[in-house]
């Protein structure tokens, strides 16, 4: 393959899920008469992504190997104005790897749907979404302006609503879907502000166009304030990557979406969706570099995320919620990265998550189904014996996410810790505090999780509610035997573990040289290095992958991650009466986290209830008094008062004309001959 | 006494105000406010004469005679409509024409 793409290459990437989305969605539907089967659905919608996964390699090896770039326009929507609105790709490096990132674990994700879904009766239909969803992430990376950029960020935006409700019989998860689709039309309305500014004073949506503007527009003031433009700008589209990436406070959305099956939170709501804000900084990093102000705010953003949302993982008990608040962890670390304009940093951590993240939501899932779809911790214990793959690949994708020498994770998450160490903006020192503490969080957490699942005692004839409640399907299935031991699950599910361990074990290792220290991103990514100097700092203490694990030993975070698992070993395995005692030794801040510091009490009561007021307030005193009562009743009440007035003087008699006429005659006579003299 | 000037132009001014009070006061018949319609332009026609005798100046006079005709002319389409409103409205009283109210 030579060192140039081609476009018809690259439009089947997004194209093959698409076609496969639509003939699984309309054809193997009772939309279009249920014409396909489960099993040519399920080839189709696979076939697609193999072909997606195939050429996207191929296209990393021509642009990571071989120097070929892409950017062009393939279609123009329309013109308004000086303003294009277009349809394009601009191939890089950042692109070719998310599109890698994306495509291989939508296709992991789509094999192993195959056994998770099973049973389910709208198996076609999740095939088509999953696809669908596919093809709009791809749309959102490969785009080469902010218009395709929007696009695609919506519309994983719908795909990700329909899939939480995905059974849609549930009332919690139609309110989880609903609660996700609001709290990112929050984001989004920020989002779509920003760049409105930019293509307002850049005059186009192109990236490289505006880039090319980027000294113009920092020089420029927004109107009527002293702010410089491009940090409210940046400040807009961070709010859009708030909403979709879930940060503090526009967050609330990620744990109520386990409500949705469980691949699509590995897929949407851990490995891809949400990295769309992480991804869509780091493409705008030449923007980002300008504002020192917006640097900041992300990286106090990204550093309460990363810890305060994994202390809300400490006390969950649901298997799926405890990943999520995990995912919402991790996407801190990799805002606070992005802060601290260590841009290739966060999306290193970004492709490492992905992949280990991935891995611990399939293995939760595939615990869920060995359990019979129990989802609740505290009647799992001793797994392992029954489910070894399963259990071996959580070990790995736990080790790879606390930060463990060697795995993946560590490369990631120990650069960031660093990168933060070495910036010098002013929220540096409280992000570098909340990412060290959160190393030992995240240990403490995740093993916890790890050691109530697959060790200690077996507790799941415990369960008071083992029929009912936690029904991860929302219909009842024919597992209703009187067999209750769990069973490790079907190759189609431990497959994809294997393959996304493999990832987590060695992606770290191979590609933290290229990626942070080599020129792998050096065209894509922008950092000004006179006032951000993190990158050289860190490459200046870099000395291969090796030395670095094995230096990991004598620093902070390796004896944070240990002491975490240590204490949760002592916690849930030596001594498992010890946690009881602590939460009803500290009851207030149990009841704190329990609620998740009231965050979804302060949007329902006042935020929700405000806007609810204030529209009442509009309806009432805006529409019905102002607009209704005296613009529209008030201008027919007075027309016809004018009109009655008016009809009085006009009686009809001739002689009353007459008066008038002369009456006037003699005004005006007396005006021009006696006073105009 | 010699007729002057004044004493002409102060009978146009009276015909005139006769006139004009007989179109306001009358609320009964339509003749009669033709008739002072009438009156009204003989009131004008004195002046034109008037004027026209003691200024030395023959134009007045043939204003007269235009306005004669056009009087004629007027009256005559007046009593045609007055006609033709009897024959509809069975009625010529004034107070009864009111069909212009808005």
């Amino acid at each position: 393959m030579s060192a140039t793409l081609s476009a018809s290459t690259l439009l089947a990437v997004p194209l093959a899920p698409l076609a496969g989305s639509i003939l699984a969605g309309i054809f193997g539907t009772a939309f279009g008469g249920n014409w396909i089967g489960r099993r040519l659905s399920h080839s189709l919608t696979i076939l697609g992504v193999f072909v997606a996964f195939v050429l996207s390699a191929l296209t990393f090896k021509s642009v990571a190997f071989e120097g070929a770039r892409f950017s062009e326009t393939l279609y123009t929507w329309m013109v308004v104005g000086g303003l294009k609105m277009e349809v394009g790709f601009l191939i890089d490096s950042l692109t070719a790897m998310m599109m890698c990132v994306v495509t291989f674990v939508s296709l992991m994700v789509h094999i192993y749907t195959i056994g998770y879904m099973e049973e389910d009766e709208g198996y076609n239909r999740f095939f088509a979404y999953i696809s669908l969803f596919t093809f709009s992430m791809l749309m959102l990376v490969m785009s080469n302006n902010m218009l395709q950029l929007f696009f695609g960020w919506e519309a994983v935006g719908l795909v990700s609503y329909l899939l939480i409700g995905f059974w849609f019989n549930k009332p919690t998860a139609i309110f989880a879907n609903m609660k996700a689709f609001l709290v990112n039309r929050v984001g989004d309305f920020g989002f779509i502000l920003g760049i409105g500014l930019l293509a307002a004073y850049g005059g186009t949506l192109n990236y490289a166009e505006t880039f090319a503007k980027a000294d113009e527009l920092a020089k420029l003031t927004f109107p009527g304030t002293d702010w410089m433009l491009i940090t409210v700008a940046c400040i807009c589209l961070f709010i859009g990557a708030m909403g979709k990436s879930a940060q503090f406070p526009l967050h609330v959305w990620l744990p109520d979406s386990m409500e949705g099956p469980t691949p699509i939170s590995a897929l949407i709501h851990a490995a891809t969706m949400v990295t769309a804000g992480i991804f869509m900084v780091a493409r705008m990093s030449p923007l980002f570099e300008l504002s020192d102000t917006a640097l900041n705010f992300i990286m106090v953003i990204g550093a309460i995320t990363a810890l305060f949302m994994g202390f809300l993982g400490i006390i969950q008990n649901d298997i799926k919620r405890v990943v999520a608040y995990s995912t919402l962890s991790q996407l801190g670390y990799m805002t606070v990265a992005l802060g601290a304009s260590a841009y290739s940093v966060a999306v290193f951590h970004l492709m490492t998550h992905a992949f280990f993240k991935a891995l611990l939501f399939l293995a939760a899932g595939s615990v869920i189904m060995g359990m019979h779809h129990n989802q609740d911790i505290r009647w799992m214990g001793g797994v392992r014996k029954y489910m070894p793959i399963t259990w071996i690949t959580s070990l790995i994708g736990s080790l790879a996410l606390i930060g463990t020498p060697f795995f993946a994770g560590f490369y990631s998450k120990d650069s960031i810790i660093e990168a933060v160490h070495e910036s010098h903006l002013p929220a540096a020192g409280f992000a570098s505090f909340a990412v060290l503490a959160g190393v030992f969080v995240t240990a403490f957490y995740s093993f916890r999780l790890y050691f109530l699942v697959f060790h200690g005692k077996e507790r799941f004839d415990q369960n008071p509610d083992a029929h009912h409640g936690h029904d991860d399907h929302g219909h009842h299935d024919d597992h209703h035997g009187d067999h209750h031991e769990p069973h490790e699950s079907p190759w189609v599910v431990t497959l994809p573990l294997v393959l996304l361990a493999i990832p987590s074990v060695i992606i770290g290792y191979i590609g933290i040289e290229p990626m942070l220290f080599g020129d792998f991103f050096k065209d894509v990514i922008f950092v000004d290095g006179e006032k951000h100097q993190v990158m050289e700092e860190l490459a200046h203490a870099f000395h291969g992958s090796a030395a670095m694990a094995l230096h990991a030993v004598s620093t902070a975070p390796f004896w944070l991650a240990l002491a975490g698992v240590a204490l949760s070993y002592y916690m849930y395995m030596i001594n498992p009466a010890l946690p009881a005692a602590i939460k009803s030794a500290c009851k207030p801040i149990y009841n704190l986290l329990e609620n998740k510091y009231y965050l979804d009490w302060i949007n329902e009561n006042i935020i929700a209830r405000g806007a609810r007021g204030l529209g009442l307030g509009l309806w009432k005193a805006g529409d019905q008094a102002i607009i209704d009562g005296a613009v529209v009743n008030g201008s027919w009440k007075l027309v016809g008062w004018v009109a009655g007035l008016v009809r009085w003087v006009q009686s009809g008699y001739i002689y009353h004309y007459a008066l008038v006429m002369i009456l006037g005659v003699f005004v005006f006579m007396t005006y021009f001959v006696w006073l105009n003299k | 006494m010699t007729l002057t000037l004044g004493h002409f132009l102060s009978i146009g001014a009276v015909l005139f105000a006769l006139s004009v009070i007989g179109i306001f006061l009358n609320r009964k018949n339509l003749i009669v406010l033709l008739m002072a319609i009438e009156l009204m332009l003989l009131a004008v026609n004195m002046n034109f004469v008037a004027f026209s005798h003691f200024l030395g100046d023959v134009h007045g006079q043939v204003f007269v005679f235009f306005i004669l005709t056009v009087a004629a002319a007027e009256s005559a389409i007046g009593l045609a409509i007055l006609v033709l409103l009897f024959r509809n409205k069975n009625s010529i009283n004034v107070d009864e024409l009111n069909t212009l109210k808005g």
